[in-house]
């Protein structure tokens, strides 16, 4: 399934990839009028230490402790994508608690987590992050 | 019947899902004493809340038994087990055939001895486990209850918070001198006992009931105090603990002790019988230690990890760790692990966090507050990464991957192509 | 701003519409032109540090940005110009030679664009190359005067080695340590991937490169760095480089700075030593001297690898180019005027030297007028910007060309023109590691491969619509060419006609 793979070795540290991500989430045509003004919640965040900087979003893992330990049932996997229902979702955060790459956040009023869904539900239909890094360091691909 | 599993929670969905990996069309029957649709057990808290509602709060959506073949027998209790014959006997008599069994019957509130117990009425007095549970404490409470909850344990907690603003005055007492025993230290419970103080929860600890009096002056019941306190209320609520469900399967001859024993594979002592959830004993990695490990993820995956070797498969699952994630009044606790070894405590506006190290390896950890990205720090107690091997230094400021050696990195975000 | 400090040539305007302060303008800008004001959560810009090299407008998300020439000027004079006075301004605070990098790019007459190409009609069919077999592949260095057979008929092989190119283009001279390790990879990957040739300049070979070696022209220039057998033996070629179209006459001058280790190892020069090419080479002030060279090359090579002479377009260059010829050297690059360079006095750059389409043309009569034109293989460079330059070098009597301007645009380069500053924000031009990782050479070397086969195909389309078929019969065909605008002694020196005039 194809998947979001970061290389750090040519992560820029221009964080552009946070603010496709928010601007993926609103669904608007304009990154200028859906984000002017407004601080960002991306699911894609850059790490940066010293010369170090890279990005990390959901693994997609083909075994999500996220899902498995989801006590209401909220996480699921869709076709190799795991999705969180915000309906269902309670906000107990046991699935950050057991996510080994810290890539799910608190929603911002912290009610629910969010995640990466691999943009399959917005507007673009494919992770603006990877299609909008300059550098490649961010890529979408099947890498089986 | 294929497969016949004891239970309806965690393990046993787990179960289901573990067993259709390999398994897509073997018959699956599940016995179940709640006559309910498959539901989040921790979600009771919020229903009372309102926060959820009984459709919302359902584990796996409406139409998982048809879609995964399984058939529900409830509500139906298991009576009995005949490991020789494969057979599970049910409330009625019936004789239910299996060729691989889970039991995965959780644990049952525990009833402490206390005097005067049995003046408080059945209709007034309440568990805190069961969608039932949650009905009929609803069904009782108003404005004007004034509640005591026997327990300030996880259980005992939630339910405070769902009731809080629903009635007059709530009163929670606990022989341990601090709230959240189990998860916390007296710091870090403090911390979360301010934010349940703030909203009106009243805390008696390092005290209990010495005996319940039929109709105080004030109030339906009355119950006196260790230390002298009296306290009116007219609904009482018991979580002082849960016991694993283990007698149906030592009845068969099952091995348990505390818990029923299982190996990594999820078997029991008997043939093709295998056990999950909160019934069982679990090796905790982070202390080395057997124990029952009563967590909805652990139950999760013993489930599935059972449901893929009954259907065929081989898997294990080796590395159980305790770990809770609960918020009360919108503050987080997020605690994993054992707490042994040197501290690291670090503290600011968002998060108060210590971290547990010992030998080269982080033991534990609780975080009160910001819960991001927590997982990392679990990911380092289960997988008992050795911490030389990574920059502690940076990992202690805060949960970030950039402390990892970059081929792990390279390895686990992608990496170069 | 100081009183004798210079106005800015362009301003960077910020519509505040569109900017959402996500402050990639600041992240990227390693001159600091931009700047986040936390008060205002706002961005604010330093004009002053702004070298226009558009990484920022590139980036930006909502194209919120513009680099716009500054509308701030001098009195008006046309012999004063602000250019002008801006120079003297900066060398009355400095005493320094200026400074400049990349190609002239001063208002010369560009010939290449008063020549244009002809097309077959009627009397000799063009050729559909979606069709038919077009052959761009060249083979550079000497071609035998006669075929030789031996006593059976058989014929005997006598070809002297060859650099085999797939289309008659090769990636010019440009120094690891004048560029980046990722920009030097763009172009070994692609010249590797094309079937091409690309060029170390005077910089060495890093070790991580020996394996493209057959697609590599190893240099020896005047200051010898990293020059050693393995070097002279892992390429496909050695070039001696004479002079550069840039700075001709002049040597170079990497600064300590960018003698960084893997810089410093490759170049076998001290880290952080200036690494300075002499002018002349100082074993060489003939022909002669030269002739040694090139058979002490030969020599440590086995006779293996044809020897490449470079030299810049100058005054002379014909006449040079046939002591060349005749020195033993296998193909001779010229550089003209416009050719590119990581830094040069400004001076120099923009007033010495000649254009190369007179001096290929120039080159290639003489060396036909004196018979020995077969000895040798002629590769132009300096200004080639298209498919078309290419072409019409070609019908001028180049055998192939070297591009380095272009290839640099492919890679990201704006043309900033600010290399000696080594702080170029696209990775090219730079050492500094947070810089050079800009360029990711799988993208830099897919963008090469791109533009050299766009161009080939360009190629072949014009070839066809001359009828012609390959590269080898267009190679001086000068009658393919004509001028337009062009006086009498520029047709000569080009020795093309002009528009209007037939075949005879």
């Amino acid at each position: 399934m194809k998947r979001v793979y970061v290389n750090e070795e040519w992560c820029l540290g221009c964080h552009l990839c946070e603010y496709y991500c928010a601007f993926a989430q609103t669904n608007q045509v304009s990154m200028a009028r859906a984000l002017k003004g407004r601080k960002i919640h991306p699911h894609i965040r850059v790490e940066e230490s010293g010369a170090v900087h890279f990005a990390v979003s959901c693994r997609h893992c083909e075994i999500p402790l996220c899902v498995k330990g989801c006590i209401t049932g909220a996480l699921s996997i869709d076709d190799g994508i795991i999705k969180v229902d915000e309906s269902r979702c309670i906000g107990c955060f046991t699935c950050i608690l057991s996510c080994p790459y810290g890539a799910i956040s608190p929603s911002p009023d912290g009610h629910a987590a969010r995640k990466c869904e691999l943009c399959q539900a917005t507007a673009a239909g494919v992770p603006l992050c990877a299609a909008n890094c300059p550098n490649q360091a961010i890529v979408y691909e099947d890498r089986g | 019947m294929e497969y016949a599993i004891i239970g309806n929670s965690a393990a046993a969905i787990g179960c289901v899902e573990g067993i259709r990996k390999i398994d897509k069309a073997g018959e699956i029957a599940i016995v179940s004493s709640e006559p309910h649709h498959t539901y989040a057990r921790p979600l009771i808290s919020y229903l009372l809340q309102g926060k959820t509602t009984e459709e919302k709060m359902k584990y796996r959506l409406e139409g998982f038994y048809e879609e995964n073949g399984c058939s529900l027998l409830a509500p139906r209790t298991a009576v009995s087990i005949d490991t020789a014959a494969k057979s599970v006997t049910l409330d009625g008599g019936e004789e239910l055939r299996y060729n691989k069994l889970l039991v995965a019957t959780g644990s049952t509130p525990f009833t402490p001895k206390m005097q005067g117990l049995e003046n408080v009425s059945e209709d007034d007095k309440h568990f805190f486990m069961s969608l039932d549970d949650a009905r009929k404490l609803a069904s009782r409470i108003s404005k004007e209850s004034k509640v005591l909850i026997i327990g300030a344990g996880l259980i005992g907690l939630k339910c405070a918070e769902g009731i809080a603003g629903r009635v007059k005055s709530i009163n929670v007492v606990d022989l341990a001198p601090r709230i959240l025993s189990s998860i916390l230290d007296a710091e870090g419970a403090s911390l979360i006992q301010e934010r349940l103080e703030f909203n009106n929860i009243r805390f008696h600890l390092a005290t209990s009931v010495q005996s319940f009096e039929s109709s105080n002056n004030k109030s339906a019941y009355g119950a006196t105090l260790a230390n002298g306190e009296e306290l009116g209320f007219d609904q009482l609520v018991l979580a002082v603990g849960v016991t694993p469900s283990v007698e149906l399967a030592k009845n068969a001859g099952i091995e348990a002790s505390r818990g029923i024993m299982i190996n990594s594979k999820m078997q029991t002592s008997a043939p093709d019988v295998y056990a999950a959830g909160d019934n069982t004993m679990s090796f905790d990695v982070s202390s080395g230690q057997s124990k029952v490990l009563a967590l909805l993820p652990n139950a999760y995956i013993q489930g599935e990890c059972a449901g893929v070797n009954m259907a065929g498969g081989d898997a294990s699952f080796e590395n159980a760790i305790p770990m809770n994630a609960i918020g009360f009044f919108g503050q987080h606790v997020l605690t994993a692990g054992t707490y042994e070894g040197e501290v690291f405590v670090s503290s600011s506006k968002d998060c108060w966090k210590k971290l547990f190290v010992s030998g080269d390896v982080l033991k534990g950890f609780m975080i009160i507050g910001d819960p991001s990205r927590a997982g990392i720090y679990t990911n380092l107690v289960r997988e008992r990464t050795s911490l030389s091997s990574i920059d502690f230094d940076l990992l202690r400021e805060q949960p970030v991957l950039a402390a990892f050696a970059k081929p792990w990195r390279s390895a686990n975000l992608g990496g170069a192509h | 701003m100081g009183a004798f400090d210079v106005l800015p040539d362009y301003e960077i305007s910020r519509n505040l519409d569109r900017c959402i302060v996500c402050r990639v303008c600041e992240r990227q800008c390693a001159n600091q032109a931009h700047e986040y004001v936390p008060e205002e959560d706002a961005m604010a810009s330093d004009e002053s540090k702004c070298v226009n090299c558009h990484r920022c407008v590139s980036l930006c998300p909502t194209r919120a940005l513009k680099i716009v020439r500054s509308s701030n000027t001098y009195k008006l004079n046309d012999n004063w110009t602000d250019k002008i006075i801006k120079e003297i301004s900066i060398q009355a605070s400095t005493g320094s030679v200026l400074l400049s990098s990349m190609g002239n790019p001063e208002d010369y007459p560009i010939y290449f664009d008063k020549i244009t190409i002809n097309a077959s009609q009627v009397t000799n069919p063009p050729i559909d190359p979606l069709r038919e077999p077009m052959e761009t592949r060249v083979f550079l260095g000497p071609k035998p005067d006669s075929v030789e057979r031996d006593s059976n008929g058989k014929i005997i092989p006598n070809l002297p080695p060859q650099v085999k190119l797939s289309m008659p283009m090769m990636f010019s001279a440009m120094s690891y340590g004048s560029i980046s390790y990722n920009a030097h990879e763009s172009l070994a990957r692609a010249a590797s991937e094309l079937g091409i040739c690309y060029n170390t300049g005077e910089g060495g070979l890093h070790e991580d490169f020996y394996k493209f070696g057959p697609n590599t022209i190893v240099q020896v220039a005047s200051g010898r760095f990293g020059v050693h057998k393995q070097y002279l033996n892992q390429g496909a070629a050695v070039e001696i480089k004479m002079g550069q179209g840039a700075k001709p006459g002049i040597g170079g001058h990497l600064p300590g700075k960018k003698i960084v280790a893997d810089v410093s190892r490759t170049r076998m020069t001290p880290e952080g030593s200036d690494a300075i090419s002499p002018a002349p080479h100082h074993d060489i002030y003939s022909i002669e001297d030269l002739r040694q060279l090139v058979f002490s090359l030969k020599e440590a090579t086995d006779y293996k690898k044809p020897i490449i002479v470079k030299i810049a377009a100058v005054h002379n260059v014909a006449a040079i180019a046939s002591g060349i010829a005749r020195s033993g050297a296998d193909i001779i690059a010229i550089d003209g005027f416009r050719g590119g360079t990581g830094a040069a006095p400004t001076r120099i750059r923009d007033s010495v030297g000649i254009p190369i389409e007179l001096a290929l043309a120039a080159v290639d009569s003489k060396l036909r007028l004196e018979g020995i034109r077969g000895k040798v293989s002629i590769i132009a460079g300096g200004g080639i910007r298209s498919s078309t330059d290419i072409v019409k070098a070609i019908a001028l009597g180049a055998d192939a060309v070297y591009l380095g301007t272009s290839a640099l645009l492919a890679l990201g380069c704006h043309l900033c023109r600010s290399c000696q500053a080594g702080k170029c924000n696209w990775g090219i031009a730079t050492q500094e590691p947070e810089l050079v990782r800009r360029l990711n050479p799988s993208i830099g070397a897919k963008r090469l491969v791109n533009l050299m086969t766009a161009w080939q195909h360009e190629i072949e389309e014009i070839m066809g619509g001359m009828g012609i078929n390959s590269i080898e019969a267009l190679k001086g065909n000068r009658l393919m060419l004509r001028g337009v605008g062009l006086n009498e002694k520029e047709l000569s020196v080009l020795g093309i006609k002009h528009a209007g005039e037939g075949q005879d």
